[in-house]
């Protein structure tokens, strides 16, 4: 018993420890909990689902029958393909923008530096709902409403990126670039192959939090697309569940399930970078 | 931000900076693209929406005149307006001490653990990244009034079940209980990136002076010690909570009669669906005002981060 109980706080198993582990798993359980109810009942037939009876695991396993239905009602694979390309189109602009921006900011003198800066930081307070309606207006005059664009034009520019990029190229040491300019090369160069690479990781980091903000964005899809070919997930899963489907729980479920998924693979995939994103948006 | 705000010192100290050997043309070609989309989609609808706010134009119209301050009148008369922002006032007032609170002991129990961290984090942080409108439409099932296991649950141990999203008291506590769920990690996360700049030689300070207690050290060492970084997470949670759309938009629609308005869902519902562009600058001016307010706080607490 005595050498049972050694082993256990040789392995850092005290007490105390075990009495976190028992409160965290507790709430790892309360947070964990709709992810599996969700997975649960996509998975389950309608009788279980009305039932007042619980159990862990479906009776009856419905799984095809719920996922076939949820993607005869909606095109959940084109929601998915959407997201995709309007991330990828937000942050290729974002950053091929900020990058050079930030670079400016961080390594050179020029008139107006301050004011761009102040600029930037006023941006950084400003949510995209503030500028929606001229937006949505000008986009309307100029018929381009319902379309990719105007679902990525007010994110191209990220004065995030801004902020974030000058803060990382500021620590880059100034005796490299005056090396590499002394070998020849010109300042466009010096910054995507010199510089750029040492930033990678927040480059890194900013790309998931741009992706992540982006797929699950519903606000601005809501107001420009009306067409149901061009919505991202958020919307299509809108459009899903005020469709009658009311009774279906399964495959409302399911397609939960199925739009959750892709940015709950890239969490578990860029984990390291998830955190850093978060960590860097204040306390730095 | 820290960094920035302490750059004023250091730049007076190098003068001649690495920029100033060239010519500044390539720094404006460099910001060149950044400027005209700040420009563009920032700066200048900001003054068109500004403006606009003192109008009565309508989407559509073909002219408009200008009112001064008529619509601002009109919404300090306007009882839905008001009951909008007191509904967006309590669901801050109800989601940030949940989700600050509970990110900080989150964060605390998990720093403590010996092996494990990693994995609670990830279950801890995965409500964060989840879409959150697919997840609202579990939990509007998870708090369904007959078929919820929460219901399930609360029948179970005696209680009345809960219909949360048709009673009008208790539609703004069902959605905060989603937006500390979806929360919670989040503050985990800056709590922890806070927690390990703590000097270890304080905790092995307040060892020496007898304080072995955990509970005890958690608030003789940790909490002061945290005392900045959570004046930034309240702030931050606080800037979120009062942007709170997504889940009205798609479980309520402001109701069970107007129970659940916000201001940004009144504010798209004047501006997208009643098109009276001018009414809804008014209310976006009023957002972004207090937006900003928030803001201006955060500033301040970061700056006086840098010299605690």
């Amino acid at each position: 018993m005595s050498r049972a109980g050694s082993f256990l706080s040789r392995a850092g198993l005290t007490p105390g420890q075990l009495t976190m582990h028992a409160v965290l798993l507790a709430c790892a359980f309360a947070m964990l909990f709709p992810f599996y109810w969700m997975v649960l009942t996509a998975f389950r037939p309608s009788p279980e689902v009305f039932s007042a009876t619980f159990h862990w695991l479906p009776q009856t396993f419905a799984g095809i029958d719920n996922f076939r239905e949820a993607f005869a009602k909606a095109p959940l694979l084109r929601f998915m393909t959407n997201g995709m390309v309007i991330c990828a189109g937000i942050l290729a602009v974002q950053l091929s923008t900020a990058i050079p921006c930030a670079y400016a900011l961080a390594k050179y003198e020029f008139r107006g530096r301050n004011l761009l800066f102040a600029l930037v930081l006023f941006a950084l307070c400003v949510p995209v709902q503030v500028p929606a309606l001229p937006l949505y207006m000008g986009l309307a005059f100029t018929g381009t409403l319902d379309s990719y664009f105007s679902l990525m034009l007010p994110f191209f520019l990220s004065v995030f990126a801004i902020f974030l990029f000058r803060q990382v190229f500021r620590s880059f040491p100034d005796d490299i670039i005056h090396a590499a300019r002394l070998d020849g090369m010109g300042e466009l160069e010096i910054l995507w192959r010199v510089v750029v690479p040492s930033a990678s990781p927040a480059i890194a980091a900013f790309a998931v939090f741009s992706i992540t903000a982006h797929w699950n964005d519903l606000y601005w899809p809501l107001i420009v697309v009306t067409s149901p070919e061009l919505a991202p997930p958020p919307l299509g899963m809108m459009y899903f569940s005020d469709s009658d489907l009311g009774s279906s729980f399964g495959a409302l479920m399911a397609a939960a399930t199925l739009l959750t998924a892709p940015l709950v693979v890239l969490f578990l995939c860029a984990q390291r970078h998830f955190v850093q994103g978060v960590t860097m948006t204040g306390v730095k | 931000m820290a960094m920035v705000l302490s750059s004023g010192a250091s730049r007076a100290v190098s003068r001649r900076r690495l920029g100033a050997e060239i010519a500044p043309a390539v720094a404006y070609w460099f910001a060149t693209p950044s400027v005209i989309l700040l420009v563009g989609t920032l700066l200048l609808p900001i003054a068109v929406m500004v403006t606009m706010s003192f109008t009565d134009y309508e989407l559509g119209a073909l002219d408009y005149s200008f009112l001064g301050f008529d619509n601002y009148a009109t919404l300090w008369k306007d009882k839905a307006f008001w009951r909008a922002l007191f509904n967006t006032i309590y669901y801050v007032a109800l989601v940030v001490p949940a989700s600050v609170v509970i990110g900080l002991l989150l964060a605390v129990m998990v720093n403590g653990l010996k092996h494990g961290r990693k994995l609670y984090q990830i279950a801890f942080f995965l409500p964060v990244t989840s879409t959150l409108i697919a997840m609202a439409t579990v939990w509007k099932y998870l708090l369904h009034g007959t078929i919820g296991p929460v219901n399930h649950l609360l029948t179970a141990i005696g209680l009345p079940a809960m219909e949360f999203f048709g009673n009008p008291s208790l539609v703004m506590p069902a959605l905060a209980i989603i937006g500390v769920w979806s929360l919670a990690g989040f503050n985990m996360v800056l709590f922890t990136a806070g927690l390990t700049a703590i000097p270890q030689e304080l905790y092995e300070a307040s060892a020496v002076d007898g304080i072995d207690n955990p509970i005890e050290r958690f608030f003789t060492v940790t909490l002061p010690m945290l005392g900045p970084t959570t004046m930034f997470v309240v702030i931050t949670t606080s800037i979120t909570a009062f942007k709170v759309f997504d889940t009205v938009a798609v479980l309520t629609r402001g109701g069970p009669q107007g129970a659940s308005d916000v201001l940004l869902y009144v504010n798209y519902l004047e501006g997208f669906q009643y098109m009276r562009i001018g009414l809804a600058s008014a209310i976006t001016v009023v957002f972004l005002g207090i937006i900003l307010l928030l803001s201006l706080i955060q500033a301040k607490v970061l700056e006086r981060k840098v010299h605690y």
